[in-house]
């Protein structure tokens, strides 16, 4: 049976990130004939709504005030209810991002419905849908379904895939106007830092390249920082180096970190600890760089080089510059 | 100041998991208190000296979570409520709504959780709970300062640090960084097996199965397809990275 769909878009530094569209992908599969609806939420954000009818989406809301500026979960909660007003939908779509994480569990109690997190796959149409997601952070995985009521999922970045071509839907963008009172802004964002310099995203980037303890220092950084940016990748990084203070707590891999699924991840002076294998092993693609040739991340990677990163690194960066070029 | 810590008992981290019959064994595991949960507890500790009060660790779940409680009351927590009446168990719709349904019974001024479960890692169940209660949240804190009724939570949003204000009473949860959590002491374990652990029934929450059904069903799960055994590259390390770069390219296309 059709089915309604709702899609928060997930926007980042005033751009729609890519798990925006693997979204409304899937959407326009499950609805089943039903109608897709897309919220923008934000401040000057506006101009995103533009075109999103080649992606799937049938109607766009927008709701733009300086109120939605940053993700507080109490004013977006008032805006993302809106759009549920307008768009009544049965199944609404999250990231598993920063915002779309912290948002849909406030929603789902809203409306007294379950929830299913981190989604990797969606199987299914309209009334009968399952959804594949992670447990024991990628050690394995569950087959969920949604009993009653309305369904509420986060979709983690890079799995499902967008519309190919132009969908052709109407895309039509509708402002709804929401006005705040002192309980929506129970909580403000005072000041942001931002640590993140790189331009590549972990979570969405397509190549990775990480490194462990055997980068020694965070000087020891620079060569994976001058190879992820041939390759336009992110740079991530093991407990192990972020222990030692070599990098953030932002880049960690694993168990207690990101849980990542890109084409390739190239771990350079990662040992391979269980709890960092959780966080990448679903990679496409795997290359190991160590020193020691008994290193457990050997027997994930589907490519090893065992020597010295610091030679090794270096190398991979000019011949890629030679081929790229 | 009362001080509430939500708390779930997870596998260690070093397990393995093995699937039988479409279920997660436990035989022969060793289990931890989920180590976001952990922050949570050192966190209450911290502002339990900094401001006095009493920390209580709720949870719910099997009768094996009262281990996970008596650490976090040898680690200096007071006291623990475990709701070990499988009536109540569930999805994370349930587990929130008997999580509210103990804590409304009680005073409270701050309640900390960890920001997800290593486990089920869906990170649904203190947000939930917030919603539940009516009351504000702020979600993956690196550092909480409390300075009378008002809160600020720096909040982790993929990479970038969000310092957030709000005020009490308010649901906080823990990402890593938060703190560094202490180790109990053998007099702290000694204590601990005299502080009360309270064990609470449906019956006792005043709620109804119906109300707190759950909404989702685990239909299945699975382990990962095996990776296959890769290759160690041989030769000169030159011609190594000329293969590798190679392959990457033509072979499996993830390059350019
Ligand atoms: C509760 C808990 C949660 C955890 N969560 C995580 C998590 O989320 N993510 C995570 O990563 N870890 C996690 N860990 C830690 C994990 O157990 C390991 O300690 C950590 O992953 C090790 O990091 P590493 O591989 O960088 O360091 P090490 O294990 O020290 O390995 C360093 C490697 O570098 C190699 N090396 C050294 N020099 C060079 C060189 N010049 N060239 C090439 N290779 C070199 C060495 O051969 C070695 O294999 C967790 C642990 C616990 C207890």
């Amino acid at each position: 049976m059709a089915k309604n769909v709702l899609v928060l878009a997930d926007v980042r530094r005033g751009k729609l990130r890519n798990v925006t569209f693997e979204m409304l992908g899937a959407a326009h599969r499950i609805a089943d004939g039903g109608e897709v609806s897309i919220a923008i939420l934000g401040h000057g954000v506006e101009a995103l709504a533009e075109g999103l009818g080649a992606h799937g989406a049938d109607r766009v809301f927008v709701v733009d005030a300086p109120e939605l500026e940053h993700y507080t979960p109490d004013a977006h909660r008032k805006a993302f209810m809106e759009c549920v007003r307008a768009a009544n939908p049965d199944i609404l779509l999250f990231a598993h991002s920063a915002v779309g994480k912290d948002l849909a569990p406030v929603i789902a109690t809203r409306l007294g419905a379950g929830q299913v997190s981190d989604v990797v796959d969606i199987e299914g149409t309209g009334d009968s849908l399952t959804f594949t997601r992670p447990i024991y952070a990628g050690k394995a995985f569950t087959k969920v379904q949604v009993t009653e009521g309305k369904v509420v999922v986060t979709v983690r970045p890079n799995n499902l895939t967008p519309a190919e071509g132009d969908l052709g839907k109407a895309g039509q963008v509708e402002k709804l106007a929401v006005s705040f009172g002192p309980q929506d802004l129970a909580t403000v964002v005072k000041e942001i830092v931002q640590k993140t310099t790189s331009g590549v995203d972990l979570t969405e980037a397509k190549i990775i390249v990480s490194g462990g303890r055997g980068v020694k220092s965070a000087e020891g950084f620079k060569p994976l920082y001058e190879l992820a940016a041939v390759l336009g990748a992110a740079v991530g990084a093991s407990r192990g180096a972020c222990d030692a203070g070599y990098c953030d707590y932002a880049l960690q891999i694993g168990q207690t970190g990101k849980v990542v699924t890109p084409d390739l991840y190239i771990a350079c002076g990662i040992s391979g600890a269980i709890q960092h294998l959780a966080g990448m092993s679903n990679s496409k693609v795997i290359v190991a760089i160590n020193k020691d040739p008994e290193a457990p991340i050997f027997q994930v990677a589907d490519y090893g080089i065992v020597g010295d990163l610091f030679e090794v690194v270096p190398m991979m960066t000019e011949l890629l510059k030679k081929e790229l070029a | 100041m009362n001080i509430l810590v939500c708390l779930k008992q997870t596998f260690d981290t070093e397990e393995r998991i093995v699937v039988e019959n479409g279920r997660v064994k436990e035989d022969g595991v060793k289990f931890i208190i989920n180590p976001y949960d952990e922050y949570a507890v050192e966190e209450a500790l911290r502002l339990k000296e900094e401001h006095g009060g009493e920390v209580t660790v709720v949870s719910v779940g099997p009768s094996r979570f009262e281990e996970a409680i008596r650490t976090a009351l040898a680690m200096g927590a007071d006291e623990g409520i475990l709701a070990d009446d499988p009536a109540l168990f569930g999805d994370e719709y349930t587990v929130a709504k008997v999580l509210a349904a103990i804590i409304r019974q009680r005073p409270y001024d701050i309640i900390l959780a960890g920001n997800q479960a290593i486990d089920d890692g869906s990170g649904q169940v203190a947000v939930r709970l917030a919603e539940e209660l009516g009351i504000p949240h702020i979600s993956t804190l690196t550092k909480l300062v409390v300075e009378g009724n008002q809160v600020t939570g720096y909040r982790d949003a993929e990479g970038d640090v969000e310092v957030v204000q709000g005020t009490l009473p308010v649901v906080v949860t823990a990402q890593q960084g938060l703190n560094d959590p202490r180790y109990p002491t053998l007099i702290g374990i000694r204590k601990a097996s005299k502080k009360p652990i309270t064990r609470v029934t449906a019956a006792d929450l005043g709620l109804n199965p119906d109300d707190i059904r759950p909404r989702t069903k685990v239909v299945d799960t699975f382990l990962p397809k095996p990776k296959q055994a890769g290759k160690i590259l041989q030769g000169e390390l030159q011609d190594q990275v000329r293969e590798l770069i190679q392959s990457l390219r033509t072979v499996d296309k993830v390059i350019g």
